[in-house]
Order: structure tokens, then C-alpha cells, then sequence
């Protein structure tokens, strides 16, 4: 087989490919939907700016994606990026952040973010342990769980990321799977598309320092599991809590209008200058 | 770099005007004839009425402030929109800027411009929240992990407040670094006499945009050219060590050796034009004694050294305006002569250790902690002691 | 048509596994890093539906539909 150049390639670094993620690692996936989903869109990639914080699905658009990049410290992309967008609405923003990064140390920027409904997309790739530090237990993680911090077991109960947004406040939010690669694509577009705080939770495989602990040691495993144990949304309605424990709710949601911060504040901001542009020429 | 109509307009109204104003505000009419885009805050005693101000007004100029959660991503939000090319910038206290630390270290690595004031209170810890220090003087210098460099600026009145903000913005945008305006509560909170800057003296420094084909982290120069978001020239910006075409690379030794060392020389190479000090001497070199003062400190301080003389004992004076780099040349070319220097701070001797260093006469610490500044008779009385 | 880069391939063998199809199936070529490379067993039984190519996390097969 060939040596030929992917049509998607441009909308990479291509240089410094192939990417440093493990064999098997969902953030290759995430990329993957990522460039299809800008491309479907037809964004001008010279008008996105892509924000990620640390860990490994931080590393999706930076170093990867060829766009302006900002990587930040840990936690706080989603902060970053409010500056970013608030100077510069013209700009397509997206943040794109593991579990640990966005829902852990970053907790508190995530739901204010949702709270304000801040025009950015976001989309977190969940992998339910931190992955880059060599697979400690995160916020994420289901209990029962031996991690390298959680030798005996996981005590805690795992955040629903997805729910704790939408409760929030964000305008729209979803969560699939590196499985459902199709829906995913279609759902970061809407994200994008849509003003306001977009979330996606992206339940994503780490073979080499989750998947190891808990006997899924491929991609495969995950991929399989992942499949099995999704089940869409819209069939859990009559479903109790306990039906649902150790499924993954896919689907779309949130959807709904709600004022968006970054317009709000330049009309406020809008309104002010015309004030005192009508007072100085009264 | 002139300013645009929208903050002409709103700057016009106050322009040589004289008003009995806060510090506090003075600072933030100071960043708004700067030129400020941007204000991203959390309150905190005592350096909330920045806020305050900066809130009312600066949408009144085109401007934007917002309010964030928490003081991290109240300078993650300055560094954001800084690269979107506006000026922009925060207020706190000491317990804000220990939190700010990690973005602040963020900034001087990816040479953000951008400007941090720290109204400076009583701790450690929550410490007297209302009370004026000046406790944070080596925290301002080191509070960031790994080596690197920092200005910072300390007005001794309101009018300096505004003056030293206009300073904080040119030097920020120069040197590409965040610029520290170290106020204390006293300065903060007291009601002075401020004149505005007329409108046809403003003008500001721009920054260096880089060409095409320069990298914005490296080159012969050591400011590089910045590059702004939305240019197309897909600029990749990490606190990570990286090239001078801003990619990461933690491997090379050689490249953390060259970005870290140029960071560093970018200030230390320009102390020269950077570092501000101001004296009286006393003539024909008479002094033996003299006394270093920066910041609330240093009003009693001359106070003090002006009613030495009075008394007949000749004393020369030297009051800091930039604390860091610290102004290692014009302390050493003032000690010379002397047998002995007072400090007086509003901590536990903190530059009183840095003048040590530059000198070779005994520095004498006048610290006073506990919430009150230094009276005229509190020092006079150290220096009579020292005679 | 499916295209492969060979030296693209991290040998994870999602491609193999989830095609509906079962296009795809393991060989015993390795390629410069050492990774063992799928083949494309049956090109007609392809379909076209790009799952492979959306799935892989290395951008390393492009489905074209002629």
C-alpha cells in the first residue's frame, strides 16, 4: 500500500507527525473527528484559535491542529480562552481538555464558563483517570477502581461532567464515544455552530494507563465496551438510576436558547459608548 | 501608538483636569489614559475600587471588563485577550497574587505584555485584610517557581499611581513581560490631589510585531516580534520550553539554556533604561547616614530625613521607584560615602537584604509590620540612633 | 478504494476489528517503527462508509468513494 498524503493533512502539522499518543489512544480519534468536523464546516482555520491545558488530550490541537494555538497551564484553558474570545468574537475558540484538566482542577472555570453560557466550544475527552501522569485517579474514575493513588480501591464517586454542565447552564451539550466517531463529528459542528457555551463529553479509551488496570488492553476492549454499554439517550427515559449505573447516556443533551455572554458584554459595552458619544455632542 | 476615538472621547473629559481622588482610582484613570482594553478581576480589600472604577468607565471607552470566578482566571483572561493584541490587566491583594503566581510564571515564559497591580496588605495569609504592608516586595521578585525575571514599579502617592500605570503599560508592551505595580494599602486608600495627563502629551509604546518569516520566540533580538491571534500565522503559544518558532521541545537542553537566558537578559540587558530612582543628596557630600525608602514608606522617610537636617545632621536620600530589577548601580553609587544606610519598610527587611548585597556599610532594618506606616518621628528617631 | 500509510500505522488494530465488513485483517508486514500493518483483504466488499477512516487514530487510511 501507498505513501499517499491524507486529504485531511493540511489542517495538521503535518511535520511533526506522527503524533506522539499511544497506540490505541482516543485523542488520535478525537483529532481525527476534530479535522473532519472543521473541514464539513468549512471554517477558514485562520480564524480559530484552539485552547488546551495539560495532559494528553490537551495535546489534540496543540501541538497538532494548525490553527493559533494556546497552551495553557493546567485547568485553565477555559479561562484563557474567555479573554481570547471576548477581544476577538470575529474568532472561533475552542478548548479542548481532558477530564482531570477541565472537570478536575478546572472545575470551577467549566461551570462558570456554562453558568455565563460563553460562546466557546468545548470538548472534553474523558478517559476516567489521569492518563499522562502514568494513570492516578481522577475525578472521573468509577469506584472500585485500583489507579496508582487508589491502590486499594477507589472510594469516590465519579463526576457526570456532561450533567454538572448542563445543570450549569450551557446552551448545549452531548457526550459520545471514540466509538461513535459519525455522531461525534456531527455534534462538535453543532457545537461549534451554535452561540454559546458548547459541551461535549468525548468518553475516550486510555489503553496504556487506564486500560492496563482494569483488563482492557486494547483499544479493541475499549472500542467493544464502549459500544456495548453506550445506550442512547433518548431510550433511558423509563430507565431508574440503578439500570443506568455502568452505562455510558449517549447522545445529545442539551440544546436550548439562553442570552450568550461575550454578545451581551460588547452591547453593554456598545451601549456605553453611544451614551457618551450622544452627551458629547449634546 | 495613538489611541483610538472611542477612548479619545471618553479620555478628552478628564484630560488636565485636577480631581481629590483614591489611589486606587488614580491607578485605574492611569490604565485607561494607558490605553487599557481589557480588565479581568476578582475584589479584594484593598484593591477592589480599581475595580470598581475600571467597571464604570472603561466601557464608557470601548473597553471591557468582566468579573471572573477567581483570581486565576482573572490574569488566564488578561494573558488570553493580551494575545489577541490589547492591553490588558488585573488588581489584586496578596492572597490574589499568591494565586496568580502559576499564570504569572506563564507570562514571562511566553513574553505575554501585559500589567499586574498587587495593592499590597498586611499578611501572610488573610493577615490584617485591611491594613497596609509591604510584605510582598520578594514574592513580586521569586513568587513564581524556575529562574526568571520581573519589573515592578512602587508609587509613593496617588498622582504616582496614575503616572507609574502609564509606565507599567510602555514598559510591558516594550519588554514583552508582565509589568507588577506595587501599591500598599496606604497609597491605595489614601485621597490625594491627582492631575490628569494632558491629551496631545499621550503617547504610548507600541509592541514589535514580528515580519513574516521572524519567529515570535527567538531570534537576534531580544524582544522578539510578537504575533497576534486572527493574523493567519498560526502561532502556537505554550508555557512549555520551546523554539523560536514557539514549538515545544523539553529535550534539547540547549534550547531551555538559550530561551531562558534570553528571557532573563531581555530585562537584566536594559536596567539601565528600565530602573528609576530618585534622590537629595546633600551638598558637598556631607552625609554620612542615609536613608532608602520605597513606596507609603518613603514619604515618612523623607519626612524624616528632612528634619535632620533641621536638626543639623546632614542625611541624603534615595527613594526607589522600580524595585525590580532591583537598582543595584544607583544604591551602590549612593552608599559611596556613607557609614551607615537606614531602610525602612513596611515588612521584616525584605530589599533591605537585596541593598546589602550592593553595599559595604552596615543597612540598618526600620521595620514596622502591624497595619500602621512609619511616622516622620518613628525614623528620625532610627537616624538620630545611628549617628 | 482504501489507502493505507503504512508508516502512519501504529498497528492498533481498530481498523480490523470494527469494519463491518471485515475488510481489513492483521499481516505479518511490519513497517519502519516496527508496527505489524493491516491489509485490505476483500476491496470489494468495501461499502464505503469511512469508518475505518474516521476511527483510525492516526489519519493513516482515506477511503475514496470513485
Amino acid at each position: 500500500m501507498g505513501d499517499y498524503r491524507h486529504r485531511l493533512m493540511d489542517y495538521v502539522r503535518e511535520e511533526i507527525m506522527p503524533h506522539r499518543f499511544c497506540v490505541g489512544c482516543g485523542c488520535g480519534t478525537v483529532l481525527n473527528a476534530f479535522v473532519n468536523a472543521v473541514e464539513e464546516l468549512g471554517l477558514d482555520t485562520k480564524k480559530m484559535v484552539c485552547v488546551s491545558g495539560i495532559g494528553c488530550s490537551s495535546w489534540i490541537p496543540s501541538p497538532y491542529f494548525k490553527s493559533d494555538t494556546l497552551h495553557t497551564t493546567h485547568g485553565r484553558p477555559i479561562a484563557f480562552a474567555t479573554g481570547v474570545k471576548i477581544m476577538r468574537p470575529d474568532l472561533t475558540v475552542v478548548v479542548i481538555a481532558g477530564d482531570g484538566d477541565a472537570a478536575g482542577i478546572g472545575g470551577n472555570h467549566l461551570i462558570h464558563a456554562a453558568r455565563r453560557n460563553i460562546d466557546l466550544s468545548v470538548f472534553m475527552v474523558n478517559n476516567m483517570i489521569y492518563g499522562m501522569t502514568g494513570g492516578q485517579v481522577a475525578p472521573t474514575t468509577p469506584r472500585g477502581v485500583k489507579t496508582s493513588t487508589t491502590p486499594y480501591k477507589n472510594i469516590e464517586p465519579p463526576f457526570d461532567v456532561a450533567d454538572l454542565v448542563a445543570s450549569a447552564g450551557a446552551s448545549y451539550v452531548a457526550r459520545w464515544t471514540t466509538y461513535h466517531v459519525f455522531p461525534l463529528m456531527e455534534s462538535m459542528q453543532n457545537a461549534i455552530r451554535r452561540k454559546g457555551f458548547g459541551f461535549i463529553e468525548i468518553v475516550s479509551q486510555c489503553p496504556e494507563s487506564y486500560g492496563r488496570r482494569i483488563g482492557l488492553r486494547t483499544a479493541t476492549d475499549f472500542l467493544t465496551q464502549f459500544r456495548d454499554v453506550s445506550i442512547r439517550v433518548e431510550k433511558t427515559k423509563d430507565m431508574s438510576e440503578d439500570e443506568l449505573k455502568d452505562r455510558i447516556v449517549i447522545g445529545k443533551l442539551r440544546d436550548r436558547e439562553r442570552p450568550e455572554f461575550v454578545g451581551e458584554l460588547h452591547s453593554l459595552k456598545n451601549e456605553q459608548v453611544e451614551a457618551l458619544k450622544q452627551e458629547s455632542v449634546a | 501608538m495613538a489611541l483610538n476615538a472611542d477612548k479619545q472621547r471618553y479620555l478628552s473629559r478628564l484630560a488636565g483636569k485636577t480631581f481629590f481622588i483614591l489611589g486606587d482610582e488614580a491607578c485605574a484613570y492611569g490604565a485607561l489614559f494607558a490605553g487599557c482594553d481589557f480588565f479581568a478581576g476578582y475584589p479584594i480589600t484593598p484593591a477592589s475600587e480599581i475595580a470598581e472604577l475600571i467597571a464604570n468607565d472603561l466601557p464608557k471607552a470601548g473597553g471591557i471588563y468582566v468579573q471572573m470566578e477567581d483570581e486565576l482566571a482573572s490574569i488566564a483572561a488578561v494573558i488570553g485577550a493580551s494575545w489577541t493584541g490589547s492591553r490588558a490587566m488585573t488588581a489584586t491583594s496578596g492572597p490574589g497574587f499568591s494565586l496568580m503566581q502559576e499564570n504569572l510564571g506563564y507570562a514571562i515564559m511566553t513574553e505575554t505584555p501585559c500589567v499586574l497591580v498587587n495593592v499590597q496588605r498586611s499578611g501572610p495569609s488573610t493577615g490584617q485584610a485591611t491594613k497596609p504592608a509591604q510584605g510582598d516586595v520578594m514574592q513580586a521578585r521569586w513568587g513564581t517557581h524556575g529562574d526568571h525575571n520581573i519589573i515592578a514599579l512602587a508609587p509613593k502617592s496617588a498622582q504616582e499611581c496614575l503616572d507609574l500605570m502609564l509606565e507599567c503599560f510602555d514598559l510591558a508592551d516594550t519588554y514583552r513581560t508582565p509589568v507588577l505595580l506595587l501599591m500598599d494599602g496606604e497609597i491605595g486608600h489614601i485621597r490625594e490631589s491627582v492631575t490628569m495627563p494632558s491629551m496631545p502629551a499621550i503617547d504610548h509604546a507600541t509592541r514589535k510585531k514580528a515580519d513574516a518569516g521572524d519567529e515570535p520566540f527567538g531570534g537576534d533580538d531580544l524582544v522578539p516580534g510578537i504575533v497576534h491571534y486572527g493574523e493567519g500565522r498560526n502561532v502556537h503559544v505554550t508555557g512549555s520550553t520551546h523554539l523560536a518558532n514557539g514549538m515545544r521541545d523539553v529535550a534539547t537542553p540547549k534550547v531551555h539554556d538559550v530561551l531562558i537566558r534570553r528571557i532573563y537578559r531581555k530585562i537584566e540587558e536594559n536596567r539601565d533604561t528600565i530602573v528609576r530612582t530618585e534622590s537629595d543628596i546633600s551638598p558637598d557630600g556631607r552625609a554620612k547616614i542615609g536613608v532608602i525608602a520605597y513606596g507609603a514608606a518613603a514619604r515618612p522617610a523623607y519626612g524624616a530625613v528632612l528634619e535632620c537636617r533641621e536638626q543639623g545632621q546632614a542625611v541624603d536620600f534615595l527613594r526607589l521607584i522600580t524595585i525590580w530589577p532591583f537598582a543595584r548601580k544607583q544604591v551602590t553609587e549612593f552608599a559611596k560615602n556613607l557609614d551607615v544606610i537606614l531602610v525602612p519598610e513596611m515588612n521584616l527587611g525584605q530589599l533591605s537584604r537585596e541593598i546589602e548585597r550592593f553595599v559595604d556599610c552596615p543597612v540598618v532594618p526600620v521595620s514596622k509590620i502591624g497595619g500602621i506606616p512609619h511616622t516622620v518621628d518613628e525614623i528620625t528617631s532610627a537616624i538620630m540612633e545611628a549617628v | 478504494m482504501i489507502e493505507i500509510n503504512d508508516d502512519l500505522c501504529k498497528g492498533c488494530e481498530i481498523c480490523i476489528s470494527f469494519c463491518p465488513l471485515k475488510v481489513f485483517a492483521n499481516s505479518e508486514k511490519l513497517n519502519r517503527k516496527g508496527y505489524y500493518v493491516p491489509v485490505v483483504l476483500d476491496e470489494d466488499a468495501c461499502v464505503g462508509c469511512r469508518l475505518c477512516e474516521l476511527l483510525c487514530p492516526e489519519f493513516a487510511i482515506i477511503v475514496i468513494n470513485e
